[in-house]
């Protein structure tokens, strides 16, 4: 059992690098393998259990996409970030850093500024949803920071994406 | 958290600087065989400019100057059109004045014949092909050997090693067909660290001399260098002779840095770096390689920063509460001061050369165009009207265009225009072009272009204003966001 322990929390360490980069979902979706087998019950920390990071990313919704030039959010993504926003209100523990993001077309420049409009959008609607503004933070990356290699609309659209990313904390 | 405290790390300092090898100031020295008049080396130039040969090579860079006759409508240039016939010239290898310079001479002739040849407007006659032997750098120059195998120009020059490490280049260029020297003999003195330069301060001269236009070669190159895969591209700041010789690394690959600009005097350089885990504009010292981050505290991010011509000033934008505008900082006051306040993205902020105007880009209509508006701030009027977006709008040195990025139906491409926006020309086109740089001559531009797909990577390209001369520069790894430096001194 400390060894099943000791690799979640190695899972958790992998998810949380991912996941600055808007990557959780690949590694989250491991950890929670990892949580299945444990004694039948909600694993602490597990996809499972519905006040760990990894529920917030696979179960809430950790992101939200955009159309193309677009930092309006769409109904799935006030749908998500509603989710995001109840799960934060019911979880004080964490504070949360929002990362826009768009994909490869456009300059580097206009990428950044438009990854700020979408990271912000996010935020506002967290914060119209009751979230405090003293836990939210963004972040732009621009183009820096692609989730999905291809140079075809398949990826740009999972790109053009703002991530919401835990950290434990109680914020301002 | 294990993955923030990437960036705690020591950096890992290069082992030598991005400072240039000193070079004393340049001589002109007496023309043993050819002290003529200063009336009659004008009288040869201007023959030499009449010249059928030259004829055909001012035909094209005047295709580039405001002096040109204008033909009406928009310009619109074939990337594949007017091929011109590249000037042949020769040039021996220097005489080495002693054996210590044997190597040296030889090195700094190739890079003299690689500076003109790359250019696309000279060609070079191999030196198998040469009838002549320069044996000694003073001999007189037997013409009818050089025009039997068609040299029009010709380069002669000489390098000695001093025992205390310093050389001395000498050179001379004629213009063949009239027999005559094109300008003075010139004399560069420094160390042999520095041959390079001295080779491109020769190339320089030659083609300054041939052309007209300013010189471009002895200068460099700063760029992000780039590694690892794409969704998680390593980048640091490198800078390189302008033709890739002499690469030395900035920073670590610990963070992003974007859009490195050199300041006017070449000490400093202002980017974008994530070193403190969000986007700040940051200088970092040539020399030093001192960093110090610009920017307001209630400035979320700030990025795309350049220095003013007088080096007084930084202009960047800044994002608050989503909104990006331009704003000033006053390096000598620490006064910032908003230049914009419209709730649309206005950034790629370019100082004109006399520092009283920016060119920037603004999606206030929509999508992005480009704007002037003064360098205090205030109206912009807007420049570009053709079809697509435009953004990174760089004002030339030479006052005379504006080269730009611009996306339509789904390429990318480098451009230039007229500082009012009129005689849009567009010089590539690509999967992603982007980013350009002006040579400081304001002849040749520089940009990044990016090829497609999951391997997809960014290398830099030079093409001149003509939309000629598409050519890759040379980098050790995959590169981006170059900026061209000034001339050195």
């Amino acid at each position: 059992m400390k060894s099943t322990a000791l690799l979640l929390v190695a899972a958790m360490a992998l998810t949380a690098c991912g996941d600055r980069l808007g990557r959780g979902g690949a590694d989250g979706a491991a950890g929670g393998a990892n949580g299945g087998f444990g004694a039948g019950g909600v694993v602490p920390g597990s996809a499972n259990d519905p006040a760990s990071v990894a529920y917030f990313q696979q179960t809430v919704g950790d992101r939200v996409l955009f159309l193309v030039d677009q930092s309006t959010l769409t109904p799935e993504g006030q749908t998500t970030l509603a989710a995001q926003a109840r799960w934060m209100n019911a979880n004080p523990g964490y504070t949360a850093l929002v990362e826009g993001h768009a994909d490869e077309q456009g300059t580097r420049e206009y990428n950044l500024a438009l990854g700020g409009r979408r990271a912000n959008a996010a935020r506002d609607y967290l914060i119209s949803q009751g979230v405090s503004a003293g836990r939210l933070r963004t972040i732009s990356y621009g183009k820096e920071r692609p989730l999905q290699v291809c140079s075809t609309e398949a990826c740009y659209s999972q790109n053009r994406r703002a991530v919401t990313v835990l950290a434990a904390g109680a914020g301002v | 958290m294990a993955c923030r405290n990437r960036r705690d790390r020591a950096e890992a300092r290069p082992a030598w600087t991005g400072r240039a090898h000193p070079i004393e100031k340049p001589r002109h020295f007496g023309d043993t065989e050819h002290d003529t008049e200063m009336e009659t080396k004008r009288s040869r130039v201007k023959k030499l400019i009449k010249a059928p040969w030259v004829t055909a090579f001012f035909a094209a860079l005047m295709l580039a100057t405001p002096l040109a006759a204008q033909s009406p409508g928009p310009l619109k240039i074939e990337i594949t059109d007017g091929v011109i016939e590249p000037l042949p010239f020769a040039v021996p290898t220097f005489v080495a004045r002693n054996d210590a310079a044997n190597d040296l001479a030889q090195d700094i002739t190739r890079v003299i014949s690689a500076d003109l040849t790359n250019t696309g407007l000279f060609r070079e006659i191999p030196q198998d092909a040469h009838i002549a032997r320069i044996g000694s750098f003073d001999a007189p120059i037997q013409f009818s050997d050089w025009k039997a195998i068609n040299a029009q120009a010709l380069i002669t020059g000489s390098v000695l090693a001093e025992p205390d490490g310093r050389i001395v280049v000498q050179f001379r260029l004629y213009d063949v067909f009239s027999e005559a020297p094109l300008g003075e003999g010139l004399q560069f003195v420094g160390t042999a660290d520095g041959w390079r330069r001295m080779a491109h301060k020769v190339a320089d001269a030659a083609y300054s001399r041939i052309t007209g236009e300013g010189p471009y070669f002895d200068s460099r190159v700063v760029f992000v260098s780039e590694q690892g895969p794409k969704d998680a591209r390593q980048k640091r700041l490198a800078v390189m002779d302008y033709d890739g010789a002499n690469v030395t690394y900035l920073t670590s690959s610990d963070s992003i840095v974007l859009a490195p600009r050199f300041s006017p005097d070449g000490s400093r350089i202002i980017y974008t770096g994530y070193e403190s885990g969000f986007p700040k504009v940051t200088v970092i010292n040539v020399a030093t390689l001192e960093k110090q981050t610009v920017g307001g505290v209630d400035q979320n991010m700030s990025f795309a920063p350049r220095f003013s011509p007088d080096s007084s000033k930084v202009v960047y934008s800044a994002e608050v509460a989503g909104n990006t505008d331009l704003y000033q900082l006053d390096l000598n006051t620490g006064a910032q001061t908003r230049l914009t306040t419209a709730p649309s993205i206005e950034t790629a902020p370019s100082y004109s050369p006399d520092g009283s105007r920016l060119v920037f880009e603004s999606d206030r209509s929509g999508a992005p165009q480009l704007y002037v508006m003064p360098a205090s701030g205030g109206e912009g009027s807007r420049i570009s009207f053709g079809e697509g977006r435009y953004g990174t709008p760089v004002w030339s040195p030479e006052d005379d265009y504006i080269a730009f990025t611009k996306q339509n139906a789904g390429r990318f491409h480098i451009g230039v225009m007229r500082t009012d926006g009129s005689e849009e020309r567009l010089l590539t086109g690509a999967f992603l072009d982007e980013g350009p740089t002006w040579a400081p001559n304001g002849r040749v531009v520089m940009f990044t272009r990016e090829t497609s797909g999951a391997q997809g990577a960014p290398a830099l390209y030079t093409v001149d204003i003509t939309g000629r001369n598409l050519q890759r520069a040379a980098t050790p790894a995959a590169a981006s966001d170059p900026a061209w430096g000034p001339l050195l001194r």
